[in-house]
């Protein structure tokens, strides 16, 4: 951005001075940036793209000929590109023409509100309108909304704190240039406008701050709220009237205000009670259907506000197809892709933030189960509905699959959805558990939602899992390389052993009469053996485990137990240390049992299953061999 | 890429059918009603084994001197045919493969859409969009 290249003064024909105002000239300065190609911003004679601006231009929404009447007068044709100057001109001109002035030079002398740009495909539909003059004359907004401007402005302002941090990480990245230029809006306004703002330095606040001079007091809100209240009793055929007292529209028409969003909650509740369920599409599909807006509007907007394409709609993409139906019978014409606020991973954390954080995550969690036997019926009624096969029902899961491990990436994103998938129960679950314990703030929730989940503590020496024996002696060989190197070198540790286990014996024999005799004396009879066996690498004992009996296994197993916990802490009494060890020798004996049963039945369940696997190939190559010759020759 | 792409229902008539807007469309729109026929065949010859067994890609349906035709039919008989341009050389048939993939996951997606009626013509855009992505680029 070069603000400070184009210094006010155009090279426009009849040496016109362009005054720019600060804010005006930040605003300029960040839409030719965005306008030109990247990386030609620092070029010497940076020029705008061509085909960005006139996109800038179509978005401003100015009859066409208007528009070419710009071009013409701010010089660009004859120029032949759009250098800044002309780039400046023109957005002054556009903002000329949207202020009902003719477009001319002598128009842009006059203190001219900033132009307004409409629906631009690249920032994902936000809207700039910020008039900063207190003429309010709004073109492409119904004068229904300038009066609920300044309602929202006061609701706006509470909620900028907690709404603010969520914006900026949860803005999906091709919305990330539009959330910064709305920083540098933001700078270029809050010093301007009210102190309210500066305070809050927040992506949004120019929406708000663009309102100050509207005038209206905020006896408004009081007014408003009341009457909004009064439609939460009525019926659900209310939707039309709904956009009466719902339609508390920023300059932003697809944000969601408090009112409106309690107000959608409970058209949810009264649909479906439970607020973490879902509504089936059949039941959603009546009820906007109430709305009366054409069916190919409603399957669009369908279209935009399922994210995850599963045919229901939770909170999150219910309120978003209620905010859009809201906004498309006022006259807002439906984007082409879903605004950003309207995505449930910012509405749920929108609304989680002020109200219902922990609540709903305690409930989030228990009917978990619940609901997922009534989300897989849903499903299942749905497609023996629809006709949908079955294998493209698998399909689309692992699609899903995909798409959600992607967003449970990106931000926390309710799963209840994939009940189907263990693993994403827990994700979910650990992510409860995540939220209950982290700060109430987004970005942290979301960092450690990033980061992989701690690994379970992994049981020390236990054989919990029937998997083969590898594992665990790989484990054990571990364990011992480790425990190893905790140890002096072996041969000083050798000598005091002996008596170490004969005073283990002595008192093993004394405080545990549950000690058995046989691997007592097993142990005296094996001490030498230890020594020998100590002296070697730590592997070693392992691989002799195969060999030797189990009892003589356990002693090399132990024998580092016990050096380690002799050599460690010193200070450490031998008698909890003895006790310990002959449990644990006791439950090691026990598992390499089991393990060793568990793996012999695998192996020969996984010969038999090899044996099927063959068959069932030579079957099948069989049966092709057979295809090819019956199959007719149709292919030329 | 694909020069034209279509959906046709079970009942063999286009749901959605898209070419890529040069000369005269309508030799598309024949070739992939004349695929058709082939289609059935693949259909009914791989139709004796279960239905499990039988594949959703039907491969390399006919081709011809400037193109070539590859079919892909869902568990519900719907069809996908797309027409490649027989010069794009090197667009193998795994590529083939994935393009169907993805037009069948956008299709479902399409059907998940209560306001749907299946029978009804695609007029979803993000179907429009997935198709747009596969067309071939004429500019």
């Amino acid at each position: 951005m070069e603000p400070g290249s184009v210094p006010g003064s155009g090279s426009v024909p009849g040496s016109l001075l362009l005054a720019l105002s600060e804010g005006e000239q930040r605003r300029y300065a960040e839409l030719f940036a965005r306008c030109c190609p990247p990386g030609a911003a620092a070029a010497a004679a940076p020029e705008a793209a061509a085909g960005s601006v006139a996109e800038l231009l179509r978005a401003s929404q100015l009859p066409p000929d208007t528009l070419l009447q710009i071009t013409e007068v701010c010089g660009a044709k004859r120029v032949g590109c759009f250098g800044p100057a002309q780039f400046y001109i023109a957005l002054k001109l556009i903002a000329a023409a949207q202020s009902g002035l003719p477009v001319r030079i002598e128009s842009i002398k006059n203190e001219l509100p900033l132009p307004r740009f409409m629906a631009m495909k690249n920032d994902s539909e936000i809207r700039y309108g910020n008039p900063t003059e207190p003429h309010g004359v709004k073109f492409q907004v119904p004068h229904a909304t300038l009066e609920k401007n300044s309602y929202k402005r006061t609701d706006e302002g509470d909620k900028q704190e907690p709404k603010s941090p969520p914006m900026s990480p949860i803005c999906s990245p091709p919305a990330s240039p539009s959330s910064y230029q709305r920083t540098h809006l933001s700078y270029g306004y809050g010093k301007s406008r009210n102190g309210l703002e500066q305070q809050h330095g927040a992506p949004y606040e120019v929406r708000h701050s663009t309102h100050q001079q509207e005038g209206p007091a905020s006896g408004n809100y009081g007014a408003k709220s009341t009457r909004a209240c009064s439609t939460l009793n009525r019926s659900l055929s209310v939707e039309r009237e709904a956009p009466d007292s719902s339609a508390h529209y920023a300059d932003d028409p697809w944000r969601i205000t408090e009112e409106q969003r309690d107000y959608y909650v409970n058209q949810f509740l009264s649909l479906q009670p439970d607020l973490n369920a879902f509504i089936s599409g059949s039941v959603a599909k009546n009820f906007f259907t109430k709305s009366k807006l054409p069916i190919p509007e409603l399957s669009h907007i369908w279209e935009l506000s399922d994210v995850d394409c599963d045919g229901a709609l939770t909170l999150a993409e219910f309120c978003a197809a209620f905010h859009l139906v809201v906004a498309r019978k006022n006259g807002y014409q439906l984007p082409e892709t879903l605004p950003e606020t309207l995505l449930p991973d910012y509405l749920q954390a929108a609304s989680l933030k002020p109200i219902r954080d922990c609540a709903l995550f305690d409930s989030y969690s228990e009917p978990l189960p619940g609901s997922q036997q009534t989300r897989d019926f849903n499903r299942l009624e749905k497609t023996s509905a629809e006709e949908v096969p079955d294998n493209s029902g698998v399909i689309k899961d692992a699609s899903k699959d995909d798409k959600q491990v992607l967003k449970t990436s990106i931000a926390i994103k309710p799963i209840p959805k994939e009940f189907q998938h263990t693993t994403k129960i827990f994700v979910c679950l650990f992510l409860f558990l995540l939220r209950s314990y982290s700060s109430t703030s987004i970005e942290d929730a979301m960092k450690k939602g990033e980061e992989p989940p701690t690994p379970p503590p992994r049981p020390q020496k236990s054989h919990s899992r029937a998997s083969s024996l590898d594992l665990n002696k790989i484990f054990q060989q571990n364990a011992q390389a480790a425990r190893s190197g905790w140890l002096p070198p072996p041969p000083p540790a050798l000598p005091p052993r002996p008596s170490v286990t004969q005073t283990e014996q002595a008192s093993e024999v004394e405080l545990h009469p549950q000690m058995t005799r046989p691997p007592s004396q097993a142990e005296e009879n094996s001490s030498a053996k230890k020594e020998v066996v100590l002296a070697q690498l730590p592997s070693k004992p392992v691989r002799r485990k195969f060999r030797m009996e189990t009892q003589a296994l356990e002693n090399p197993e132990l024998s580092p137990t016990i050096n380690v916990t002799s050599s460690l802490p010193a200070v450490k009494p031998h008698l909890p240390v003895q006790k310990q060890s002959s449990k644990q020798k006791r439950a090691i004996q026990t598992a390499i049992r089991k393990n060793k049963e568990a793996n012999a039945v695998l192996a020969r369940l996984n010969s038999e299953l090899q044996q099927q696997l063959k068959e069932v190939h030579k079957e099948r190559i069989a049966l092709e061999t057979q295809l090819e010759q019956l199959r007719p020759v149709t292919v030329l | 890429m694909a020069v034209c792409i279509a959906v046709i229902a079970k009942e063999n008539y286009p749901l959605y059918i898209r070419s890529v807007p040069t000369e005269n469309e309508l030799k598309f729109h024949y070739t992939v009603h004349t695929s058709l026929d082939v289609v059935d065949e693949k259909i009914s010859a791989m139709g004796k084994a279960l239905v499990d067994q039988r594949e959703l890609y039907l491969g390399l349906l006919y081709p011809t001197e400037d193109y070539k035709v590859y079919g892909y039919v869902t568990n519900s008989k719907v069809k996908f045919v797309m027409v490649v341009d027989s010069s794009n050389t090197a667009l193998r048939d795994n590529e083939i493969r994935s393009m169907f993939r993805k037009l069948h996951n956008s299709y479902t997606d399409i059907m998940c859409n209560p306001f749907y009626n299946p029978g009804d013509r695609i007029h979803s855009r993000a179907f429009d969009n997935t198709v747009t992505s596969m067309m071939m680029q004429v500019c």
